[in-house]
């Protein structure tokens, strides 16, 4: 299997490499449009902002292979950033267009006394379907490291695979046939975070 | 529900643990990297270098151990000590530090908040402010390892540091600091209720109590702790334990 973790120069994606080599899926670096050609799995794990990425990608030439791979409903799992562009636009760059892969935006989470922005740290994903392939052997919950401001607003129920409260109830994941796309970051979740990589990996993998 | 982080703190000098720690069973107790793993293993939430490597040239050796590290342990890790620049900045994070605290810099030339925020996101950084009482009741900002008095209230800069990007505060009293005697509560509950991003509490603890004590009083959102752990007083699990029983929410 190929797999492939996008890569529009806005970062490092190290930390990402060595937790999937770790959960036993070693990929290689997508930096350019004939790079999908052998694609098999595309990891895209975002960073930074919604607006900005955006634009690197489409600097990049990345972003029309990018939009092809989701409408042709291949193998994806996002990270943060990379969940939050599957949307249509979000509060962070109004008027900028995502993926819109799916219906909603990406919202901020409302200011009030005593929240902390980014919600940063460790906080529960509850599953809403537990006997979901990307959840195997997690249990009804699992806890997990987030880091953001902002988090998508699905308008379909149907997709939202995990929820988690922070000042509100908020998706922090969704799955579909073809998907798996979380706000946090398993590659930084220890033990529970491999082992959600390789769930997903084998749930995404081509059955040969 | 969020949780308050436990996070482990290494002092490194040239590449390798000054004031040792006591684990067992460790090939190596002055390797950061092995030391790292031992906290990744016990469930450390996340985890610091503090780089006190005086010299430039030995500092590179610290890039070298951030990479081996980020190869091992699946956590959030953070890198401060002599970064400066944008440029400094971007080095750390490329060999896999997931955020990097400035200090001193950031006293000097505000704008490189601003412009690290711009450059890699606000949750990459960390501003750490060391504080010390002063006669007027307040708290005033120090430098330099808090060699140097600076003319800033340390609640002012907290919130200008926020205003500016900054992602979290790492908060050191300089008059619990190395005393075993607890946190400054005061001075945490103050900034914590300053400022928007998070708190890091840190100086001062001694036993689990002084813990307890800064997350709830204190309201911070998490504590750094270094001697506690390194001499084997208490493992990252028992203090996880320990708060758990207080009614605190952790991750077990």
């Amino acid at each position: 299997m190929f797999l492939g973790v996008l890569d529009y120069g806005a970062g490092n994606l190290r930390s990402v490499l060595n937790a999937l080599s770790t959960a036993g899926y070693p990929a290689t670096l997508i930096t350019k449009p004939q790079d999908f050609d052998e694609l098999d799995v595309l990891v895209f794990p975002g960073q930074g902002a919604f607006g900005d990425s955006v634009r690197q990608l489409k600097e990049a030439a990345l972003w029309e292979p990018l939009k092809a791979w989701l409408a042709a409903k291949r193998p994806y799992l996002g990270i943060c950033l990379g969940y939050q562009l599957l949307f249509e636009n979000s509060e962070e760059n109004p008027g900028v267009e995502g993926l819109s892969v799916f219906r909603g935006k990406v919202g901020r989470f409302q200011s009030q006394p005593g929240l902390k922005i980014p919600h940063m740290g460790w906080n529960t994903a509850r599953f809403t379907d537990a006997g979901h392939p990307a959840w195997a052997g997690l249990g009804e919950e699992a806890v997990f490291y987030f880091v953001h401001s902002y988090f998508p607003q699905p308008e379909d129920d149907q997709l939202v695979a995990c929820r988690t409260e922070y000042a509100e109830d908020f998706a922090s994941g969704i799955t579909s046939e073809n998907l798996i796309a979380v706000q946090f970051h398993p590659e930084k979740s220890q033990t529970v975070g491999l082992n959600l990589l390789r769930n997903a990996l084998a749930y995404l993998a081509p059955k040969s | 529900m969020l949780t308050k982080r436990i996070i482990p703190c290494l002092d490194v000098n040239a590449g390798r643990v000054v004031k040792g720690t006591k684990f067992l069973n460790l090939r190596d107790a002055g390797d950061p990297v092995e030391c790292a793993v031992v906290y990744n293993d016990q469930g450390a939430d996340e985890l610091v270098f503090l780089d006190i490597t005086a010299s430039s040239d030995e500092r590179k050796t610290m890039v070298d151990v951030v990479a081996r590290t980020a190869e091992r342990c699946f956590m959030p890790l953070t890198v401060g000590g002599g970064i400066r620049t944008v440029a400094d900045m971007r080095e750390m994070l490329l060999a896999g530090a997931d955020k990097v605290g400035i200090n001193t810099a950031a006293v000097k030339t505000p704008e490189v908040i601003d412009e690290a925020a711009a450059a890699f996101g606000c949750q990459a950084l960390v501003v750490a402010i060391d504080a010390k009482r002063n006669e007027r009741g307040s708290w005033t900002v120090y430098t330099h390892g808090g060699r140097n008095a600076t003319e800033l209230d340390a609640i002012e800069w907290a919130q200008e540091v926020c205003r500016r990007g900054a992602g979290e505060i790492l908060l050191t009293s300089m008059d619990a600091d190395g005393t075993k005697a607890g946190y400054d509560i005061a001075l945490n509950r103050a900034v914590s209720e300053a400022v928007t991003i998070p708190v890091i509490a840190s100086g001062g603890a001694g036993n689990l109590d002084h813990m307890v004590h800064v997350l709830n009083e204190g309201k911070a959102d998490a504590v750094l702790a270094a001697s506690i752990f390194h001499f084997g007083d208490y493992k990252v699990r028992d203090v996880k334990e320990y708060l758990a029983k207080h009614g605190l929410p952790v991750r077990l």
